[in-house]
């Protein structure tokens, strides 16, 4: 075997890679390093007053049992999110990808959620669940099923579980047509020569070979359930009724920005990113093995 | 080529800013002034015009008035800017917000200071009692300068008053009327007679200033940041309870935090509500049946009610530029001016009428009833009575609140009342769970803002 070329120099490469280490180093290295800064200190609002306080801000989060509280509805809400988003995602694109007329409308249709923004579908759903003014919440009301996301915690749960997962379908949508449409369709017609129906034909051929584009979905999907989702959980319910939907990322909100408190926030931030680095190196380490590429 | 260009036009720029510079202050060019706030479209149009009269009539300072979201996201926008050195000259802060600026003492500049160092005269002895006590410090010394100040009383549709066969003019003035008349609301057909906005404000914090009872200890706060929570008294206990029990009975119908319920009267779902004075221009527009305004419902076996109520909305602070950053003189003075012309008796009495906020002062309270204003304009005059209430001498308890974090503790309240309305605990828990959290925030702010 040919050894690769080997460029001179270490300017050349360096130079190569410089935006992209300065888009790392600004955009991601600098605001964490001031993150776990923050999260040492305590101090007053308006930075006035500040003094270390060492791992004190950690302590306290840990112990917290709102804290507590959020980490649970995180592990609901992202687990919810990412298995509905995904499961409706493969149903739609292995309907999609069927010979079936319009076709090609249908995949273009159920593309354009991913460009609505996540305060704009909160508000669409908001448009169908409130009891006062949405249409599916009056007629539930009017079905006498009290139906009132604002006081009862179950429900508002379901509601911006159900609201993230639409938001991500689009996206699963893609990547599983494209995964779809690369398996090869002689294995299929081989099987169908085999007899395989067509249920059987999707579990021992289908998924296993999808299994690449499910593992980067489920790590996406997580993620995105993890920090993205704040827009939709702040548009419609702002973490309540009694915090039944504040999530991690929302907590680091309200603590940070809404009551001021710095430290806590950039320590719950630190957590969050020690927590998310984690899932994702134990993602890759462990479930990647079982995946056939 | 393109960067000898680029180059000259730089230099050029520089050139003529430097020389618009020396003419602007050769000619006295205003001193420009930041105000930020907190006000949406119209009353945010109607403070801004309030800025450009001003401008209008003096040619020393000019006011820039820019919205920067509601009250919290503008909190969070000057403390920032003032963290980056680049803080507003006067910022809009709600009326909770009040602690949390006075403890911060290198960013802000107390009004009374503010009027002494500039030489610029505003009576305050006139203001109205309960506008003043809030903005105070505990001698009477005037930390910011109140603005737009609202209170809380109840609205109801006499139309559904009449279908209940109650009394459309006569609103019940205690709770267990309330309670009776709400039950015959329900016999009438009305599923939800009775809600709330503001869950906090009104249940526990006006409540506690028309009853006379403490809130926190230290005469709610104002004696110093060591102030701890009171509200797990027997009457609060009492009155949480009954709106818990009520929620059951299907008399009350919570309608959400803030100001999230405020379209429930007058879209017909509820017959009463309890909300900010400031919601009359809603019903106003929105509402399609016969209204009125009351004062809000006492216990009438509590020894010292009705007292006054207390206020919210916001008033002005004057800010330092920034950590190590100071302000010019004529800052400091334009700043006292305009604080000034806000004062003056008639763009008070505009503001009032326009907007439906308290007027500023007792005379200004007068001069607007000598025009009729309130004959025509019939409820209007209920916030303005009811602040006045009990002879409007303020006590302890209905002074007003001082409590750091109390955005924070204010949310703690409204989320321990929604796990009640939901089954999950009853009234003492609720006050238990409420003030052993609002305690931790207050122990947190003692310790962040230590001298």
């Amino acid at each position: 075997m040919r050894k690769g070329i080997i460029f001179k120099g270490k300017l050349l490469p360096l130079i190569l890679m410089l935006p992209q280490l300065a888009i790392t180093g600004i955009f991601f290295f600098w605001p964490a390093g001031q993150a776990i800064w923050s999260s040492l200190l305590r101090e007053d609002a308006f930075g006035l007053n500040r003094d270390f306080v060492g791992l004190e801000n950690f302590a306290e989060v840990l112990a917290d049992p709102t804290w507590r509280e959020a980490a649970q509805n995180t592990a609901v809400f992202a687990l919810s999110v990412a298995v509905l988003a995904l499961s409706a995602a493969l149903l739609l694109a292995v309907q999609a990808d069927k010979a079936i007329r319009g076709s090609g409308l249908y995949k273009t249709l159920l593309i354009w959620p991913y460009a609505v923004a996540p305060a704009i579908a909160a508000v669409l759903w908001l448009f169908l669940f409130h009891p006062q003014i949405g249409l599916i919440g009056r007629a539930l009301n009017a079905a006498q099923i009290a139906w009132d996301y604002r006081l009862n915690g179950g429900q508002a749960m379901l509601l911006v579980i159900i609201a993230s997962a639409w938001k991500q379908v689009s996206y699963n949508f893609i990547f599983f047509l494209a995964g779809l449409q690369s398996i090869p369709r002689a294995v299929l017609e081989a099987a169908s020569i085999d007899g395989a129906r067509p249920v059987r034909r999707f579990w021992t051929i289908i998924f296993p070979l999808l299994s690449p584009t499910s593992f980067f979905l489920l790590t996406v999907n997580l993620v995105y359930a993890f920090f993205d989702t704040f827009g939709v959980i702040h548009a419609l319910t702002q973490g309540g009724p009694a915090k039944a939907t504040e999530t991690l990322i929302y907590k680091v909100y309200v603590d940070g920005v809404e009551n001021l408190n710095l430290g806590a926030s950039a320590a719950q931030s630190v957590i969050l990113m020690i927590i998310v680095i984690a899932m994702t190196a134990v993602q890759f380490r462990f479930i990647e093995r079982k995946v056939h590429y | 080529m393109l960067r000898r260009t680029l180059a000259r036009s730089a230099a050029a720029l520089t050139t003529a800013a430097l020389v618009a510079n020396r003419r602007a202050v050769a000619q006295g060019a205003p001193v420009e002034l930041q105000f930020w706030h907190g006000l949406t479209q119209p009353l945010g149009g109607m403070l801004e015009q309030i800025a450009a009269d001003f401008n209008n009539s003096q040619q020393r300072y000019r006011i820039n008035a820019t919205y920067r979201g509601g009250y919290a996201e503008t909190m969070v926008a000057a403390i920032a800017a003032f963290r980056a050195s680049n803080a507003p000259n006067i910022v809009q802060m709600f009326e909770v917000g009040t602690a949390t600026m006075m403890a911060a003492t290198r960013a802000t500049k107390p009004v009374w200071e503010l009027l002494q160092q500039t030489g610029v005269n505003i009576n305050f002895d006139d203001v109205l009692p309960g506008i003043r006590g809030y903005y105070s410090l505990p001698d009477g010394r005037m930390a910011s300068m109140p603005f737009n100040s609202s209170t809380a009383v109840a609205f109801y549709n006499k139309d559904m008053f009449r279908k209940g066969g109650l009394d459309p003019e006569a609103f019940p003035k205690t709770w267990q009327a309330v309670a009776e008349a709400a039950r015959k609301l329900k016999a009438a057909g009305i599923a939800a007679p009775m809600t709330t906005s503001w869950p906090t404000w009104l249940m526990v914090e006006q409540f506690s200033a028309i009853h006379d009872i403490p809130l926190a200890s230290k005469g709610n706060g104002f004696g110093g940041l060591d102030a701890e929570l009171t509200i797990n008294n027997p009457l609060m206990v009492r009155h949480m309870q009954n709106l818990i029990d009520w929620h059951k009975e299907g008399l009350f119908r919570y309608g959400g935090r803030d100001n999230a319920a405020d379209g429930l009267l007058p879209s017909g779902e509820c017959a009463f509500t309890f909300a900010s004075s400031g919601t009359r221009a809603r019903i106003l527009k929105e509402a399609k049946f016969e209204w009125g305004t009351a004062m809000l419902p006492y216990y009438d076996d509590a020894p010292n009610a009705p007292l006054n109520s207390i206020i919210g909305g916001a008033s002005l602070w004057a800010m330092n530029k920034g950590p190590g950053a100071g302000r010019s003189e004529a800052e400091w003075k334009g700043v006292a001016e305009f604080f000034a012309w806000l004062a003056k008796p008639e763009v008070a009495a505009k503001w009032h009428t326009d907007t439906g906020y308290l007027p500023l002062t007792r005379s200004g309270y007068e001069q607007v009833k000598a025009t009729g204003f309130y004959k025509q304009n019939v409820g209007a005059d209920v916030p303005i009575e009811q602040m006045l209430r009990g002879g409007g001498v303020l006590t302890e308890n209905s002074r007003g609140i001082r409590l750091g974090g109390f955005p924070e503790i204010r949310n703690i309240i409204q989320e321990e009342m929604e796990r009640a309305f939901q089954g999950q605990q009853d009234a003492r828990t609720l006050l238990e769970n409420a003030t052993r959290r609002g305690n931790v925030v207050l122990r947190n702010f003692e310790r962040a803002n230590r001298a």
